[in-house]
């Protein structure tokens, strides 16, 4: 009994060391020194100030779509969109950058609005095939997502190629007035950083003490009933589609505007389907989606400093978060492996029913 | 486009549409099983990156099309385990084996892009192949799409016309009462789930080793979710669902040819086709189209069509079934 209490309080970290085994095994698989590789990734990722930044500006808008996929998972939603609400979002902030001249102070705002629209009405088409075509989010955000990455493509070839002509690699540089102010010459922008904060707090707030939060939860745990009670799933989940998709958007923003200076391809970089992983990670719980989406994004900019320093695929980083992810959830919870069995009903009971 | 090329293109089609249709018919038995397996996408590409490579190294293309079946049960089982024995949710699991076996795959076959390897040829049939416009077409093809073939049509009869098949649709529809009929509910739907596994990762394998021969980062990234629409779009049939992967391969395919046929409109607009496509299937096959569409015939044909056209998932899809006997 006691033995197993032990083994019981110890257990949350055997996932975590299992992934990290699993990691070393593959990386003697392929004649690297584990040692050095798991140095170059932190290297990479905390080596110096500047790194640190980066880790810091990737972190941003993997926290903001991570912050949005709360609200549609507690309305019971897959919100695989996400990624294309990124793209949408860094679509819609990089329209104004290149078409409006104005003084920052109008520029940037006006940029965030439009990218948190994009991203919204991105993710609107996602929740309203859902409630009137009967299109599971799944399949209709993939669709979404790969259209949202054609039609970027699409942009920064055509209409919005550099005027040295279209290298479909991202659009000219935008003018500094419409860029985030960035810090010491590093692709973060305390801006940001204020932005996402609010968003968590409101979040937080919106979850946890107002009614439409408590809406969103009797949706997601049972949407009958929640119907039955008055609640309306149709605009419940158009709406909870559409706060995601908003903060995506602005992650978008984010990408465009302050990790980038330009509409590039693949604008949104796994960042959504990341921000999936980084909420299963959490259980949902929103407290822990913050630092797990930290060390996330420490783990994937850490493992392109592999690349350069070992020849190594930097998908590793990758297979890391998977790998973690995945043996939390089939291993997480020692009470489900059935190690100790709850004692069986009595014939006498059976026999009362 | 004069008639010999035409033969070509539909050849073409039915050969780009086996791969999916064998995905689709391990897919269709496991979800009628009432596993869903969401990770087709990354089991489809650990399963084309195994198959090449083993292919490659052994230089026998048969040890690598078995290494890829057992990569995709392997992918399955995970799937099996973690929501029947430990009752977590499909999706979740799935979906987290998609990006994993994307990245994993990636770094696996790093040292594999872009070879020259072993792949599958065309096998004619004699006497068939001679017939016009269909021997070329139908008998004339590479291996794979004669067992995309064979399987749709084995799979729709072990489904519908045999024992262990009600069996099986039973644990999808009503686990309780097939329960009650001594039907061991986990246990069909552990075999059916790994062995739909299996066969999706014969259908990675064909990619690599027939199809799009070789191997790249993200080789067949996108194919697994078409699958998955498609099973949809087949009403969980076998059959149905091959017909819809040579359906999808043809819309492909006939934007090709427009693409080349309208150079000036932007390839924007083709490539998104697959991906509207998705949307506009599952939105016919979502909504009360069908009904309606049936409503107006004539009174005699609305029986079979609306038989025909029926598309209600297995009742008991992606619910877990706790006996504990």
């Amino acid at each position: 009994m006691s033995r197993s209490s032990w083994l019981e309080r110890i257990w949350p970290l055997v996932p975590v060391v299992a992934a990290l085994l699993f990691v070393v095994f593959l990386l003697l698989g392929f004649g690297a020194e584990p040692g050095t590789a798991l140095s170059a990734i932190i290297d990479g990722a905390f080596g110096s100030t500047d790194k640190v930044l980066s880790v810091t500006a990737f972190w941003i808008p993997l926290l903001l779509a991570s912050i949005g996929l709360m609200v549609t998972f507690t309305a019971g939603l897959w919100n695989i969109g996400i990624e294309g609400q990124l793209a949408m979002g860094a679509i819609g902030a990089s329209a104004v950058a290149l078409n409006v001249n104005a003084p920052p102070y109008i520029l940037i705002p006006l940029e965030i609005l439009a990218a948190m629209a994009a991203g919204a009405l991105w993710a609107a088409i996602g929740g309203v095939l859902k409630t009137r075509g009967k299109v599971h989010e799944i399949f209709s955000g993939l669709a979404l997502t790969n259209l949202a990455i054609i039609l970027t493509n699409y942009l920064i070839s055509g209409p919005w190629q550099p005027p040295e002509g279209g290298s479909f690699r991202g659009t000219a540089p935008f003018q500094d007035a419409a860029l985030f102010p960035r810090l010491l010459e590093s692709r973060f922008s305390p801006l940001t950083l204020i932005l996402t904060l609010i968003a968590l707090a409101v979040v937080a707030v919106m979850l946890s003490n107002t009614f439409w939060g408590l809406k969103l939860k009797a949706l997601g745990k049972n949407p009958k009933s929640a119907f039955l009670l008055g609640v309306s799933s149709e605009r419940e989940t158009i709406y909870a589609m559409m706060f995601c998709g908003a903060l995506a958007g602005l992650g978008g923003a984010v990408r465009v505007l302050s990790w980038f200076d330009s509409l590039r391809q693949s604008i949104s970089g796994g960042i959504g389907f990341l921000a999936l992983l980084v909420v299963m990670l959490a259980a949902y719980r929103l407290l822990w989606v913050p630092f797990i989406a930290f060390f996330f994004s420490a783990v994937l900019n850490g493992s392109i400093t592999l690349q350069l320093r070992t020849q190594l695929h930097s998908s590793l980083g990758g297979i890391l978060t998977g790998v973690l992810v995945l043996f939390v959830l089939l291993f997480g919870e020692y009470k489900k492996l059935g190690f100790r069995r709850e004692p069986p009903e009595t014939p006498a009971e059976v026999s009362h029913e | 486009m004069n008639e010999s090329e035409f033969v070509l293109v539909l050849a073409s089609i039915f050969l780009q549409a086996s791969p999916l249709m064998i995905a689709v018919a391990g897919e269709a038995l496991t979800e009628r099983a009432g596993v869903v397996n969401l990770s087709l996408d990354g089991s489809m590409l650990m399963s084309a990156m195994t198959g090449f490579v083993v292919a490659y190294t052994t230089d026998n293309i048969w040890l690598g099309f078995l290494a890829a079946a057992l990569v995709g049960a392997f992918f399955a089982l995970i799937v099996a385990f973690g929501s029947i024995y430990l009752k977590q949710s499909q999706v979740a699991i799935g979906f987290v084996l998609t990006l994993l076996g994307d990245d994993l795959s990636a770094f696996l076959g790093q040292n594999f892009v872009r070879l020259p390897g072993p792949s599958f040829s065309k096998f004619t049939i004699p006497l068939l192949s001679e017939i016009p416009i269909l021997g070329p077409i139908f008998f004339d093809q590479n291996v794979i799409f004669y067992f995309a073939v064979i399987l749709a049509l084995v799979t729709y009869w072990w489904l519908f016309r045999t024992q262990p098949g009600l069996h099986l649709r039973a644990s999808g529809e009503r686990p309780d009462a097939a329960f009650a009929r001594g039907v061991n509910v986990n246990r069909v739907r552990y075999l059916y789930t790994v062995l739909g596994g299996a066969l999706v990762g014969i259908a990675g394998a064909s990619y690599s080793l027939a199809i799009k021969i070789g191997w790249s980062d993200g080789h067949t990234r996108g194919f697994g979710w078409i699958a998955l629409a498609i099973v949809i779009f087949g009403g969980w049939s076998p059959i149905r669902g091959a017909v819809g992967a040579v359906l999808f391969g043809a819309t492909k395919a006939m934007a090709t040819y427009l693409q080349r046929a309208f150079p000036e409109v932007s390839v924007v607009a083709f490539n998104s086709i697959p991906w509207i496509l998705m949307i506009a299937v599952l939105l016919v096959v979502g909504s009360d189209f069908t009904e309606r569409f049936t409503a107006i015939l004539p009174k005699p044909l609305q029986g079979p069509v609306r038989q025909l056209l029926r598309v209600a998932p297995p009742m008991a899809l992606g619910n877990t079934f706790g006996e504990d006997p």
